[in-house]
């Protein structure tokens, strides 16, 4: 029998409602698995305490009849969410010994749905990052090598602590924030499924924000039907979240049929890059042809303002950055520099931004000030929003044809090695996102899919992009790719 | 709709060294909107509490809380803004407003700058009977009010309180109609008192529920007419904006000192700065607030945590139809329906409580009377006591009781004063009173006369001069009241009076 970590939810919820299994049993193992796995660095805050309290419970519930699906389930948590009592610290030093009050929405319907939660994840600082280099906790690695090569891949970003904890079976699933890429990306790199819901439909209450058109939190999982499981439990409305969607959560495992015959799968011409490793090429090819070979009808599509994508967002997400990370200031909580004798109020804020942000989150907050200053903000930030518009009724144009999902992939390449990107042009590693920022910009639903692997042993995954607020229907496709793709390679041990 | 006529007042001149200048002001009215809770958040508005007591997790700015709208705050500016005969935006959007300081903890504050829930409006401003201006407002919008930075409790560390932070303002906004420092004093009293009204806002600014920034420029006698002519700013002087204003007698000592600094400056050959200027009360003279280095540019943008406020015509419909009568047409109704003078009008509608009080008082009496003892001998004994009308000790049945005696004949005026002290200090029955203590006016003309002729018989010398000069019968009068505790009927003596001298 498979090792308990090693369990997908499905397959751990049937066990635990057979009886066959505990809760604390997994989450035992889950935590025997963190504990050896301190190399690849994906946890950066363990609570075995709370989890095994939590397990209890659940396994009380268990016990008594009444067990929703994710009921006992060992989960990771990003660091983006505000865990109440535990450190929440978007995995910046500026929020050093930050511990909330308050537990985010997502991680409460979580818990409510007796999940456990086995600590914090870690990510890009902010969620700023595509490789997981800039965290204060230090790089992700991840779990999959380059055949015997030892050189430490990148997990991706800004999931990245995600991606590679449920990739080496540290958990069940994990849940993860995307904002321009933030889940599909890493979940590509690692090999594992990656779903960005539709904007609204999972409460952002309690998550930090980045950039709060286009954040939105999903679920990192090891099977689609995993992933339809695990956002049942974390969507929903939340009147606390003015953007969060006051709709039904369908069941969306449910819609896991597998058939797909007479769907309309687009394949956009635009998401032809020049200079795309051939692997790509091929991957996607292959996906087509799954799709079509599982019944569906395939189409060339155009969406025409795809190229305008990647520099909207970096215009629209760092303003909403520069301003959602204003409230970083030394004064309330977090980090505070010390001051020297005659420093003002002016001299606390900028000493303290200096020490407790990094690199990368300066340059965006910089990047966001500029864009939104006086004399520049109609020719930045309001023709971004400009683009924006144009880009969303792309896509629902094409939806109007007929369209029922769109195939992409998923990353312009396979995972890199840590460091490899480090003195490139930061807009080289802004490029990772091409394929996935449009879904942001437009608030759709995407998924990752693991579909192959690369020369070098590395996986390669495919996106699907959905109807707003059809997930139930996006998840089936990818399911139905994940069928065909019939991917089930895992890193080999090496930690 | 009732309305008073009126005309308008002529705008306030200042001589110059060389010419003659007028005044531009335009003011901006931040205004607490009146509310349990916060515009943002559930926390309560309760003033003077512990410091950070009201404070919920989105006040304070942690990481990952998100604000939703009050829809009660909403309903407050809908109120105003149907209140100032404004036109209600049913689509609304809210922006960012960035800027670092302590007592903002989000480091922005959540504004309306491009889509306000309110646009154009005007209110009539009395400048004295017969007397107003009409004043065009340009907007009203909501936004959160910032904390309050202490820095007086430690010689090394300043303290920061968030109880205020988050609470709903309206920021309301002039056109710059107003033509002098009186103006705008009178323009602020007449919005305070249209907001308490709608009790939207309640008006006081010793707590800072309601404090303005005044914009103040100067310009030759003509130039604001061709602005008026062409809606063209070009045709007027560069403005300055004195802040955070919480005084009427401040706002004109403030105008008055801008107005003239400006004029030194432009007879001098200098040019005025657009900047923002602080009064200091002590001096009595307004200065620059930062330098343009220092000037914030404060990056707005539409805030995404907020989608766009839309509201119903039906929802607005509903609040309209609720709207209490407002000072102007209660004003012109009390004129009207009463007889009584605008001036009078114009104090007992103050207040809408004093408004209230007296309508009690009036209904179904002599208007004028009611307004005479209302205003001179109630409002006049509350001042004493420094008390306003819902603490007077004497209830508007009370007082009618006492002005029916007096109708009656029952009691002069003389005794209704004593009358209405008794009942003030001591309460009870006014007529009850008159009956167990003997105050009842006598209007025998039998005794009154037996009276009369006592006091004739009495004064043989003064009943010649008073033959002689008429005028003296007063004397009689007097004497004859004197002689009765002033109880006898004044108009009965009188004529018994007259008679019995000039037989």
């Amino acid at each position: 029998m498979t090792d308990l970590n090693a369990l997908t939810i499905a397959e751990a919820r049937d066990l635990l409602r057979k009886g066959e299994t505990t809760s604390v049993a997994l989450t035992e193992a889950c935590l025997g698995a963190i504990e050896g796995a301190g190399v690849l660095n994906a946890f950066v805050h363990n609570t075995p305490e709370l989890a095994l309290e939590q397990a209890r419970a659940a396994d009380a519930r268990l016990a008594g009849g009444d067990a929703p699906a994710m009921c006992g389930i060992p989960l990771g948590i990003k660091d983006l969410f505000c865990t109440k009592g535990v450190p929440s610290q978007a995995a910046s030093a500026i929020l050093n010994g930050f511990k909330p009050e308050y537990e985010s929405t997502v991680t409460q319907n979580l818990f409510d749905a007796g999940a456990v939660m086995l600590g914090k994840l870690n990510m890009d600082e902010f969620a700023m990052g595509s490789s997981n280099e800039t965290s204060t906790y230090g790089n992700v690695v991840n779990p999959w090598r380059r055949g015997n090569d030892e050189t430490p891949l990148t997990p991706g970003g800004s999931s990245g602590g995600s991606a590679s904890a449920v990739a080496a079976d540290l958990c069940l699933a994990a849940t993860g924030t995307d904002t321009g890429g933030s889940i599909r990306q890493p979940a590509a790199f690692v090999g594992i499924t990656g779903l960005k819901p539709t904007y609204g439909r999972c409460s952002r209450w309690g998550i930090v924000a980045f950039a709060s058109s286009l954040d939105q939190a999903g679920p990192m999982t090891k099977t689609v039907r995993d992933a339809a499981i695990m956002l049942g439990a974390m969507a929903g409305h939340d009147p606390m979240d003015s953007t969060s969607a006051d709709l039904p959560v369908p069941d969306f495992e449910a819609m896991l049929t597998g058939d797909i015959r007479g769907k309309t799968i687009g394949i956009p011409k635009e998401y032809r890059m020049d200079g795309m490793p051939d692997e790509i090429e091929t991957l996607w090819a292959e996906g087509r042809a799954m799709l079509e070979d599982a019944g569906a009808k395939i189409v060339d599509i155009s969406l025409p303002h795809t190229k305008y994508a990647l520099p909207a967002y970096y215009v629209i997400a760092p303003a909403e950055a520069s301003s959602n990370l204003a409230r970083y200031d030394g004064v309330r909580y977090g980090h505070r520099a010390k001051l020297s004798q005659g420093d003002g109020i002016t001299e606390m804020y900028e000493k303290t931004r200096a020490e407790g942000f990094g690199a990368e989150v300066k340059r965006r907050v910089m990047i966001g000030t500029y864009v939104l200053s006086a004399g520049f903000y109609d020719a930045y930030y309001n023709r971004a929003r400009r683009v924006r518009a144009l880009i969303k009724r792309d896509f629902d144009e094409v939806f109007a044809q007929g369209v029922d999902a769109i195939l992409t992939p998923a990353t312009p390449s396979a995972a890199f090695g840590l460091g490899e990107m480090t003195d490139a042009d930061p807009v080289q590693m802004y490029l990772n996102d091409v394929f996935t920022v449009t879904v942001n910009l437009a608030g759709l639903p995407g998924i990752a899919v693991p579909t192959g692997l690369d020369r070098q042993g590395l996986p390669l995954g495919l996106q699907l992009i959905g109807r707003p607020w059809e997930e139930g229907d996006l998840l089936n496709t990818a399911y139905a790719l994940e069928a065909a793709a019939g991917f089930v390679s895992k890193p080999a041990k090496w930690w | 709709m009732l309305d008073l006529s009126f005309e308008t007042p002529k705008p306030k001149v200042i001589q110059g060294a060389a010419q003659d200048w007028e005044l531009v002001i335009g003011l901006e009215v931040h205004a607490q909107v009146s509310s349990n809770a916060k515009l943002f958040s559930g926390a309560s508005t309760t003033f003077g509490a512990e410091p950070n007591s009201n404070v919920a997790f989105v006040d304070a700015a942690m990481p990952g809380m998100l604000p939703v709208i009050n829809e009660f705050c909403v309903a407050q500016a809908v109120r105003t803004g149907l209140g100032l005969n404004a036109e209600i935006n049913l689509m609304s959007a809210f922006d960012r407003k960035n800027y670092f300081y302590p007592d903002l903890p989000q480091g922005y504050q959540i504004s309306q700058l491009y889509h306000p829930i309110v646009g154009e409006g005007e209110i009539l401003v009395d400048m004295g009977p017969g007397v107003a201006r009409r004043v065009r407002i340009e907007r009203i919008h909501l936004e959160q009010d910032a904390g309050k930075s202490i820095h007086d409790m430690d010689p090394h560390m300043s303290f920061v309180d968030l109880n205020r932070t988050g609470v709903a303002l309206m920021e309301i906004v002039s056109r710059p109609d107003i033509r002098g420092p009186e103006e705008a004093a009178a323009y602020v009293v007449k919005l305070r008192q249209i907001l308490r009204y709608l009790g939207t806002c309640d008006g006081n600014m010793q707590n800072g529920s309601l404090r303005a920034d005044v914009n103040v420029s100067i310009c030759e006698p003509g130039a604001y007419e061709r602005y008026q002519e062409t809606q063209d700013f070009s045709h007027l002087g560069t403005r300055c904006e004195i802040k955070n204003m919480n005084s009427m007698r401040f706002i004109q000592a403030a105008i008055e000192y801008e107005a003239r600094r400006q004029i030194k400056i432009v007879e001098g050959g200098g040019k005025v700065d657009q900047e923002t200027r602080l009064y200091d009360p002590d001096k009595g003279e307004t200065r620059s607030m930062r330098s343009k280095e220092e000037a914030h540019d404060y990056r707005y943008f539409p805030c995404p945590d907020l989608l766009p406020l839309e509201i119903e015509q039906a929802w607005v419909d509903d609040i309209a139809a609720s709207l209490p009568e407002l000072p102007d047409e209660k004003k012109a109704r009390f004129v009207t329906d009463f007889g009584i003078t605008e001036y009078d009008a114009s104090v007992l509608t103050a207040e809408a409580e004093n408004a209230a009080f007296f309508e009690e008082v009036a209904r179904g009496r002599d208007g004028k009377m009611a307004a005479n003892w209302v205003i001179n001998e109630l409002f006049g004994r509350l001042k004493k006591e420094d008390h306003d009308i819902t603490e007077s000790p004497m209830s508007a049945a009370q007082l009618g009781g006492i002005l029916d005696l007096i109708a009656k004949g029952d009691i002069s005026g003389k005794i209704a004063k004593d009358l209405f002290e008794i009942v003030y200090t001591e309460g009870g029955d006014p007529a009850g009173i008159v009956e167990a203590r003997g105050m009842k006016q006598v209007t025998d003309t039998g005794a009154i006369e037996a009276a009369v002729d006592q006091i004739i018989a009495d004064n043989p010398a003064q009943v010649e001069k008073a033959k002689e000069n008429p005028k003296l019968a007063g004397w009689f009068v007097g004497q004859v009241m004197k002689a009765t505790g002033g109880k006898a009927n004044p108009k009965a003596v009188n004529e018994i009076v007259a008679k019995k001298l000039s037989s």
